[in-house]
C-alpha cells in the first residue's frame, strides 16, 4: 500500500461525490494528489515525495511543471478521471506523463489510482489526451451530420448501439451531459491543434451562447 | 406494393451466406448466386451448421429449421434468379462488377422484382445508374455477421421511388431485422463514423501519445465500449482498413480519411491484425475471434 495525503483546492470534477479514492488518504504520505480546480496553482514542486498528482480538465501539465528541451519529467503526474460534461465520472483515469517522468513516480500514481478501484492508462502530455482527443471529433461530426439532414437523431444513436455496442449514442449522449460543455472542451482542443474537426459543431455553440444567458 | 415471397442473393462470401441465412430463417424462400461453385458449397455447409446451432441454442425449432432449408437453394447462374422478388447483392465492392450485375439482373429479373445492395462504401445512385430500373434500387447495408447483427442501414438513392423504398423496409422488418434510414452518403452512418475514428486512434498511437493497450482500456472503461478500437482493427484487418479508408478519402477528400502512414507501414510488415497473428496486438492462435 502506498500512503498518500490530499490538497482539495474545491469543486473536483474527477472526484465531486464521496470515493474510495478521498476516503483513503491520510495526513502525510508518499504521495501528495492536489485535486480541484485550483490544483494547477495550488501544486508545489516537493523533490522528497514518489508523486506528485495533478488534476487537470483542458490544461497540460507542462503548464504546471514547465517544459524544456523535450527534456521534461519529473515526480509530477498529471491525472483526470475521464467524465463526458455533467455526466458521472467513470472509472477511467488518464495518467499524464512527460518524456523523462520518474517511473516510480509513475508506478506509485498507478498503485493509489488502481487502490481506490480506478482503472489506469498511461498516456503523454497532449491536449485532449487519449478520449478527447479521439472522441471529440466523432461527436462533432455527429451534430454536423443532423444538421446535413444523414439521419435523425434517434436513428443515427440507435446505429451506433445496434451496430457497434456503444451503450449510448452521440446526440442523446450530448444532451445529456450539456452540449455546452461539448463546446468548451472542442474550443480548447481547436486553439491547440487548429484543424476543423476539433472546432466546436454549430450545435455546440448555440448551445453555448444559450448556456451564457443561463438558458438550457 | 411488391409482395415479397422469393429472396436472390448475389455473393456467397461473407456476406452474402449470412443474409442468405437471415432470409430463409425468416422463412422466405431464398436463392443463393454465385459465381464460385466452392463459395456456394462453403455457404451452403455454414448455414446447415449455424441453423442446427440455433437449435441447440433454442432460438429456433427443428421444425423451423427444416422449413428454412427445403425453402434453401444455391445457383451458379444468373437465371436462376428469375423469380426473385427482390434481390440483395453482396458482391465484391467494386462499382463496375456491381453495376453490371444489376443491369444483367435487369433481363433476368421480373419488372416488380427490387434489387438492394449491401454496398459498405459506394453510392446507391451510382451502383443503380443504367441497370434499367434505377426506381427500384435501394441500400441495404447489413453488418457483419449479418445472422447475428439485426442493424440494416437502408438508403435510398436519388432516384429510387418511394413505395421501392418502403416496399424494402418493409421486408427489412420483415426479416426480423432493425432498418435505420440514411442518406446515400459514403459509409452511411456506421462507417462514416468508424473510419476516420480509427484513423485517429492509429494517428495517436504513432505520434506516441498512448500505446494501443492503454488506449483500448480507457475506451472500455472511460465510455462502456465493448471492444477497444485497436482490438476492433485488428479484427476487421488492417488491410481492409486500407481499402475503406482509400474508398472515402477518394470520395470525401477528408484527412481524417486518409490512411495513416503507420497503417501502411504495419500492412507492408505484414501487421493486418488477427488473421496474421499480429497487427496492434500479438495472437497466438489462428481461431476465429469469438469461436
Ligand atoms: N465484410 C464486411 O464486414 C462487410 C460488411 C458490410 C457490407 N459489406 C459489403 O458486402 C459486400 C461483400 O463483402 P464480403 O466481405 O462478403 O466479400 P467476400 O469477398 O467475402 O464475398 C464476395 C463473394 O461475391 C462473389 N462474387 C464476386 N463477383 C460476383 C459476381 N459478379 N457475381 C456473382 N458472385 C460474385 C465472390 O465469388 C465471393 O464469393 C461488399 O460490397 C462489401 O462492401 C461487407
Amino acid at each position: 500500500m502506498v500512503s498518500y495525503s490530499i490538497v482539495d483546492t474545491g469543486d473536483s470534477r474527477s472526484f465531486p461525490e464521496d470515493h474510495p479514492f478521498l476516503a483513503g488518504s491520510g495526513a502525510e504520505g508518499e504521495v501528495v494528489a492536489y485535486i480541484g480546480a485550483g490544483a494547477i496553482s495550488a501544486w508545489q514542486e516537493d523533490l522528497s515525495r514518489t508523486a506528485i498528482l495533478v488534476e487537470l480538465h483542458t490544461e497540460t501539465l507542462g503548464e504546471v511543471t514547465g517544459e524544456s528541451r523535450g527534456e521534461e519529467g519529473s515526480n509530477t503526474i498529471g491525472f483526470s478521471r475521464f467524465r463526458v460534461g455533467d455526466g458521472a465520472p467513470s472509472d477511467l483515469v488518464e495518467l499524464v506523463r512527460q518524456p523523462h517522468t520518474d517511473p516510480a513516480a509513475l508506478e506509485a500514481a498507478r498503485m493509489v489510482l488502481e487502490g481506490a478501484g480506478l482503472q489506469v492508462s498511461e498516456c503523454f502530455d497532449f491536449a485532449g489526451r487519449i478520449l478527447d482527443r479521439l472522441i471529440r471529433p466523432y461527436y462533432n461530426e455527429a451534430l454536423a451530420k443532423l444538421d446535413e439532414g444523414l439521419a435523425t437523431a434517434d436513428d443515427m444513436d440507435l446505429t451506433v448501439k445496434l451496430g457497434l455496442g456503444y451503450p449510448e449514442g452521440p446526440i442523446e449522449l450530448l444532451e445529456r451531459t450539456g452540449l455546452h460543455h461539448h463546446h468548451d472542451v472542442t474550443q480548447a482542443l481547436f486553439e491547440v491543434y487548429g484543424t476543423r474537426h476539433y472546432a466546436p459543431a454549430r450545435r455546440a455553440r448555440v448551445a453555448k451562447k444559450r448556456a451564457k444567458r443561463g438558458l438550457s | 406494393m411488391t409482395t415479397i415471397q422469393t429472396v436472390g442473393v448475389c455473393g456467397a462470401g461473407t456476406m452474402g451466406a449470412g443474409i442468405a441465412i437471415v432470409a430463409a430463417r425468416a422463412g422466405y424462400r431464398t436463392v443463393l448466386y454465385d459465381t464460385n461453385a466452392k463459395a456456394l458449397d462453403r455457404a451452403k455447409g455454414q448455414t446447415e451448421a449455424f441453423l442446427a446451432k440455433s437449435v441447440e441454442r433454442g432460438k429456433l425449432t427443428q421444425a423451423q429449421v427444416d422449413t428454412a432449408l427445403a425453402g434453401y437453394k444455391t445457383t451458379d447462374t444468373l437465371d436462376g434468379l428469375a423469380e426473385c422478388d427482390i434481390v440483395i447483392e453482396a458482391v465484391f465492392e467494386n462499382l463496375a462488377v456491381k453495376q453490371e450485375l444489376f443491369g444483367k439482373l435487369n433481363d433476368v429479373c421480373p419488372e416488380h422484382t427490387l434489387f438492394a445492395s449491401n454496398t459498405s462504401t459506394l453510392s446507391i445512385t451510382q451502383i443503380a445508374s443504367g441497370c434499367g430500373r434505377e426506381d427500384r434500387v435501394v441500400g441495404m447495408h447489413f453488418c457483419l455477421p449479418a445472422q447475428l447483427m439485426k442493424l440494416v442501414e437502408m438508403s435510398p438513392g436519388l432516384n429510387t421511388s418511394d413505395t421501392s423504398f418502403a416496399a424494402a423496409w418493409a421486408f427489412c422488418e420483415a426479416l426480423g431485422q432493425k432498418p435505420v434510414k440514411t442518406k446515400d452518403a459514403p459509409g452511411f452512418i456506421l462507417n462514416y463514423f468508424l473510419v476516420p475514428f480509427n484513423n485517429d486512434v492509429i494517428r495517436l498511437i504513432e505520434a506516441g501519445v498512448a500505446e494501443p493497450a492503454d488506449i483500448d482500456r480507457a475506451i472500455k472503461a472511460g465510455l462502456g465500449y465493448k471492444m477497444g478500437p485497436c482490438e476492433l482493427l485488428d479484427l476487421i484487418g488492417l488491410d481492409t482498413q486500407v481499402l475503406l479508408c482509400d474508398a472515402f478519402y477518394g470520395v470525401t477528400h477528408d484527412p481524417r480519411c486518409a490512411a495513416p502512414p503507420l497503417l501502411h507501414r504495419m500492412v507492408a510488415a505484414g501487421h493486418l491484425g488477427r488473421k496474421s497473428g499480429r497487427g496492434f496486438f500479438s495472437y497466438d492462435t489462428d481461431k476465429m475471434y469469438g469461436a
